[in-house]
């Protein structure tokens, strides 16, 4: 039995447009006159414990689209909720208190870590901004267990980076986007920088997590076999705009959309 | 042109002594055949390919046969050998005889050149008493040869100003602009879209057969391999540890490296994906006897003793065979 659920993130007419004509390189010239649109009246709305799987190939926009859902970047227009909140107009005390809720984990675990932190002022740091009052020694604890929940012992503590493999860089990625109890996680090619048995690794982590965290998750990928393993629904991003939106295994099986379509058709598939 | 590469190994200097990362590969490839290489990172399978072109990196050594003869010739020793040659024969079978494209074509191109240069570039070195007009004519044939659009315009144009994949299709052209017999393509399609990536795909598989093309096609992607593959080797820290007939070894595979990897991929279709426990390991800490030993799920002590032998598969065809003691549920 499926209860209408809560909606946590609803996004209404999302639009991010760019001049085109920029650079010391370009020529001008009417080719390269007007604004692209890289996001172009995107609407969505996110069900408490679902997974939404964003696909699109490079330049459709959805990386732009992630940025906006994080506010690093500012729409030009469109509006959106999180938990309710106007969550694109939120500042201060607000912004702050919504941001703990939604966390990110990026495709390159080697770029995203800094190289000169151990791992556990690594995973500890959200807890430093965010929970300031909390003691030294506490937040370390706290850091080894999460660690310890993404499948890393203690030891990994006081080890840097570069210490370890993509795959356990991209669970120490998770562990410091988990620590603050997030309600909605953002990733974005979580695996596309992994070998395959690695990467099967990390989906298989990030579908554990999603429930013992109880959480939300977005993931953002090019690619739809590693979409389909986690998501609940799909969205296909073409040009700035969803060109279909749907529950994932319809869109995969029965796809309406042409570029939906073509896409399918395009995946060389293991004989089974 | 056949390529018949016998007991390859690749030696690298490391901080903590030699290691292999190439472990005595033997194949042979057929005129017009596609044999794909798969593996992870660490595999081994960009310094199996580098050592065939002759571009190790200073201080790594090569060391086995890598013969190329024409196909009528099956006799032993004839041909060339690859690996014997100095650096000026490997500077004039490079290109001409063996040629190689790479999985980003924006580095493999020079960012301020014209790439319509660089492919007559290619051309110049093999035959310097052309005319600049023959150049540009064979130029114009190579772009065409692989379906760039409007050959003239783009080969004035700079390789930032190029998609992703006309740029693939660009270093495709110099690749093949001298003529050679045997392509090494290494993860090709990996930076592109799937859409563009298909397309890429059609185009080496119909120049494969209209130039006759032995084509080596190195990648981690199952089912890349088994849309452009004849025979498939999978390889494991440095060795092959199954090879076979591409669909055989993909419907049936042999080798516990290469089931688990076929249960790693994801597919269209939702299943549950499962992972290979715990990672490659490192070439200077090998573990004794078979390398996967640590992860398999079938491990006996037994594995430990020695490193297997690549033998046939008893219930596969005449060419299938596994590095696995265990393979035939032994």
């Amino acid at each position: 039995m499926t209860m209408p659920g809560e909606i946590i993130l609803d996004v209404r007419d999302l639009r991010k447009s760019y001049s085109s004509a920029t650079g010391a390189f370009e020529r001008g010239g009417a080719e390269s006159k007007g604004r692209t649109m890289a996001v172009d009246g995107v609407s969505f709305s996110v069900e408490r414990g679902e997974t939404l799987g964003i696909v699109g190939e490079s330049g459709c926009g959805k990386t732009t689209l992630a940025r906006i859902l994080l506010r690093l970047i500012e729409p030009d227009s469109g509006e959106m909720r999180f938990r309710g909140q106007d969550w694109r107009r939120a500042h201060g005390a607000e912004l702050r208190a919504l941001r703990r809720r939604m966390q990110m984990v990026f495709q390159d675990p080697v770029a995203s870590l800094n190289p000169r932190m151990r791992v556990g002022a690594i995973v500890g740091e959200p807890l430093a901004i965010h929970e300031p009052r909390l003691s030294r020694g506490r937040r370390r604890e706290r850091a080894a267990e999460m660690l310890e929940d993404v499948g890393l012992g203690a030891e990994t503590l006081d080890r840097y980076p570069h210490e370890f493999s993509g795959g356990q860089r991209q669970r120490i990625g998770i562990a410091r986007a988990l620590i603050l109890r997030p309600e909605l996680v953002m990733a974005d090619e979580p695996v596309s920088a992994l070998d395959v048995s690695v990467g099967a690794q990390i989906l298989e982590l990030l579908d554990r997590l999603r429930r013992e965290f109880s959480l939300t998750l977005i993931m953002i990928s090019h690619s739809l076999p590693v979409v389909a393993q986690l998501a609940t629904r799909v969205a296909v991003m073409q040009s700035g705009k969803f060109v279909e939106c749907g529950l994932a295994e319809e869109v995969l099986r029965a796809p309406q959309n042409p570029y939906t379509q073509s896409l399918i058709a395009a995946v060389p598939e293991i004989p089974a | 042109m056949r390529l018949d590469v016998r007991g390859l190994s690749v030696q690298l200097p490391t901080p903590g002594g030699w290691v292999r990362p190439v472990n005595g590969v033997s194949f042979a490839l057929g005129e017009a055949e596609t044999l794909g290489i798969v593996g992870e990172s660490g595999s081994g399978k960009t310094m199996l390919s580098l050592a065939l072109m002759g571009l190790l990196s200073p201080g790594g050594r090569a060391s086995g046969e890598a013969w190329l003869h024409a196909s009528a010739n099956n006799g032993n020793g004839s041909g060339e050998n690859l690996l014997a040659e100095n650096p000026a024969e490997m500077r004039a079978a490079r290109g001409r005889r063996i040629a190689m494209i790479f999985q980003e074509p924006m580095t493999a191109l020079n960012p301020v050149m014209r790439v319509g240069a660089q492919v007559a570039e290619a051309i110049r070195v093999h035959e310097p008493s052309l005319g600049a007009k023959q150049i540009d004519r064979r130029v114009l044939e190579a772009l065409e040869r692989a379906s760039v659009p409007e050959p003239k315009r783009r080969a004035r144009q700079y390789a930032h100003e190029l998609s992703g994949g006309l740029r693939q299709r660009v270093t495709i052209a110099m690749a093949l602009a001298a003529g050679p017999s045997v392509l090494i393509a290494d993860e090709p399609t990996t930076a592109l879209d799937v859409t563009v990536q298909k397309q890429i795909l059609e185009l080496l598989e119909n120049l494969r057969r209209e130039l006759r093309l032995s084509m080596l096609f190195i990648t981690h992607d199952l089912g890349v391999v088994a849309q452009v593959a004849d025979r498939v080797a999978v390889m494991y820290a440095g060795r092959v540890v199954e090879e076979g007939p591409v669909e055989e070894v993909l419907r049936r595979p042999a080798h516990p490296y290469t089931i688990g990897l076929l249960r790693a991929a994801p597919r269209l279709v939702r299943e549950k994906i499962e992972a290979i426990p715990g990672a490659v390991p490192p070439l200077g800490s090998l573990p004794p006897g078979c390398a996967f030993g640590p992860r398999c799920e079938r491990h006996i002590a037994e594995c430990d003793a020695a490193v297997p032998e690549l033998t046939r598969v008893t219930a596969g065809s005449e060419t299938h065979r596994a590095r696995c003691i265990r393979a035939d549920g032994g």
